[in-house]
């Protein structure tokens, strides 16, 4: 096992979220040290076990298809970094070279 | 004092500290009996955070504006005649991981400071529908990770026993809030053991309810599987009344449970465990358990026994791959939910200076937005779930789970109740254990299996060790939280007995 300094750059990088140089150094052997700790559960033989995602049965909620109150759409923006004719106003989504 | 409110600056020092210490119940009494008015109930708690919060900093956001006007409204109805519920004028601190109309919400955390939610929580609705007073917002540890609230955005909160020593985490705003008498009750959360180890470390009754037994519409989510918002109060009779107010189905919450509330609050005031049969946790105990701790828990058990309880030893062999299991489930939910941190459409933004793509905002934001828990998690979790380790990691503890389910289910064949130790030790010096995460994360070691299983779970304080609190875990099977109020109710009235008084008596003053 072991996780390097690369490997964790990259997670950051699919969690969008960019890290220093001295957090990786930070990072890398906290994380580490946790996996060798949570590595732990690989001992129990569970191979015939089910999982389980949820501790109580889960079933889908319907309901009838019939308008509520709902917020209104200032509501909705109110705590919006930043918006536009009554929409979210978002960073470019598309590389402009591509 | 009159049903028409004196300005506290006319009140004494001296009453105002009666009223504070008042049980919640105690306050609604005097409240309905006109004794006290709900807007003295709470300029009394607001004088108390004026007074004591420079030193706790339990509070996010004082809404002393909002919570007069709601208690207004509770004088001014009773003046008319109205029946109020038995919490109605009953000052609160919140959570700050619940969204509430009227303040911020922002989880501990920078990435939503000023956010403030346009929907209440159920639990937020529920308590306004009760008459409770919100007082305000308290800290916690940033998106509910942590055991101190060091992991706060905010700066920590401190332990009213010991304001050089943690006041336990997440939920440690809502603890400290309740033992330095600025709220006789919060709300807290707990996904691994958050409402019960504060609880434990600050010598306060706390409760996580059975996972789905309590609303999480509007509980800004960590691990969605496990997150459950509970009562944190002084005494089991106010745990209860605070439970019954925020329990019950919620078609909101797809996870929100259908069956009736269980009878807590008859439960907390049975006083009768003859015949109970009790269950020692085998492996909650040993290495890494704090000789004192161990000591108040071995006495607590011993007054169960006195108290005609059948107390038996109880092994739960995979409780001890709880902790790895759960640092495995944890992070991994967080990483997904904490998707939704996206600089997008609330919350802080970084680098939208026109040139920047969507996707460099966003990593630049949740650089800037989450301290560095959030991160080790979110990329913790990222890894378990990477292809080629899920299986290994994930899977395998989604597998313990399971066996933690059936563990219990074996033990609860033999026996109504299980009980543990709390908390391994006592609280620990702030800064003790912000650099070693392993270590912080050993605070919830006796919790964590009650969060896995879905099951209620219940801390009451146990005794002290070298002056600082201690708490015995009770546990019971999924929707028998009244059985932890029964015990509880029964230890806690046997325990104060024996010492004369309740524990939080001891306490230093502020």
């Amino acid at each position: 096992m072991g996780i390097t300094r690369d490997e964790v750059a990259h997670l950051a990088r699919l969690s969008r979220m960019s890290v220093t140089d001295d957090e990786l150094d930070a990072l890398a052997p906290q994380l580490e040290a946790i996996l060798s700790a949570v590595a732990r559960v690989a001992e129990v033989a569970a191979a015939d076990i089910p999982p389980t995602s949820h501790a109580v049965p889960l079933t889908n909620v319907m309901r009838p298809d019939v308008a509520r109150p709902s917020l209104t759409a200032a509501e909705a923006l109110a705590g919006a970094p930043a918006t536009e004719d009554g929409r979210f106003r978002v960073p470019r989504i598309l590389d402009p070279d591509e | 004092m009159t049903d028409h409110p004196t300005p506290s600056a006319t009140t004494s020092a001296a009453a105002t500290t009666d009223v504070v210490q008042l049980t919640a119940a105690a306050t609604a009494a005097a409240i309905a009996a006109g004794e006290l008015s709900a807007v003295e109930a709470t300029q009394a708690a607001l004088d108390r955070i004026a007074k004591v919060d420079h030193t706790i900093h339990a509070f996010l956001h004082v809404d002393a504006e909002g919570a007069l006007a709601a208690a207004r409204s509770v004088d001014e109805r009773r003046a008319a005649g109205e029946r109020l519920g038995p919490l109605a004028g009953v000052p609160l601190a919140l959570k700050d991981v619940l969204t509430a109309r009227g303040m911020p919400t922002t989880c501990g955390s920078r990435i939503l400071e000023g956010w403030h939610a346009p929907y209440d929580a159920t639990v937020v609705s529920r308590l306004r529908a009760a008459d409770v007073v919100l007082l305000g917002k308290v800290n916690m540890d940033e998106f509910a990770m942590g055991s101190s609230t060091e992991n706060s955005a905010y700066g920590p909160t401190r332990n009213p026993w010991d304001t050089t020593r943690i006041p336990g985490g997440s939920s440690g705003g809502s603890a400290a809030a309740v033992a330095a008498f600025e709220a006789p009750l919060a709300i807290g959360t707990d996904t691994g053991g958050s409402i019960r180890q504060p609880a434990a470390v600050c010598g306060l009754v706390g409760v996580k309810p059975t996972y789905g037994g309590v609303s999480r519409y509007g509980l800004v989510a960590f691990s969605s599987s496990l997150d459950q918002a509970g009562p944190l109060a002084r005494t089991v009779a106010d745990a209860a009344l605070l439970h019954a107010a925020i329990a019950g189905h919620d078609p909101l919450d797809s996870t929100s449970v259908d069956v009736p509330v269980p009878a807590v609050v008859e439960a907390a005031g049975r006083r009768d465990i003859r015949g109970l049969r009790v269950g020692v946790v085998r492996e909650l105990a040993g290495d890494g358990y704090d000789p004192g701790v161990q000591a108040a828990f071995t006495a607590a058990v011993e007054t169960l026994t006195a108290l005609g309880a059948e107390v038996v030893e109880v092994s739960c062999p995979h409780f001890t791959y709880a902790l790895p299991a759960y640092y495995l489930i944890a992070p991994s939910e967080c990483s997904s939910n904490l998707a939704r941190f996206d600089a997008m459409r609330f919350g802080l933004r970084i680098g939208d200076d026109g040139q920047a793509g969507a996707e460099e905002v966003m990593s630049r934001t949740r650089e800037a937005g989450f301290g560095p828990e959030v991160k080790r998690r979110i990329i913790l979790g990222t890894y378990a779930l990477s292809s080629g380790y899920y299986d290994a990691y994930y899977g395998q503890a989604q597998k313990v789970r399971t066996l933690i389910s059936r563990d219990f289910a074996a033990a609860f064949e033999r026996v109504d109740v299980l009980v543990s130790p709390t908390t391994p030790t006592p609280a620990f010096p702030l800064g003790a254990k912000v650099d070693d995460p392993v270590a912080m994360y050993l605070s919830d070691l006796c919790t964590i299996p009650s969060n896995l299983a879905g099951g209620p779970a219940m801390s009451l304080p146990a005794g002290l060790v070298d002056g600082l609190p201690v708490g015995i875990q009770i546990m019971a099977p999924p929707f028998a939280d009244d059985r932890l109020y029964l015990v509880g109710g029964a230890l806690e009235e046997a325990l104060d007995a024996q010492r004369g008084h309740a524990l939080l008596d001891e306490a230093p003053a502020l």
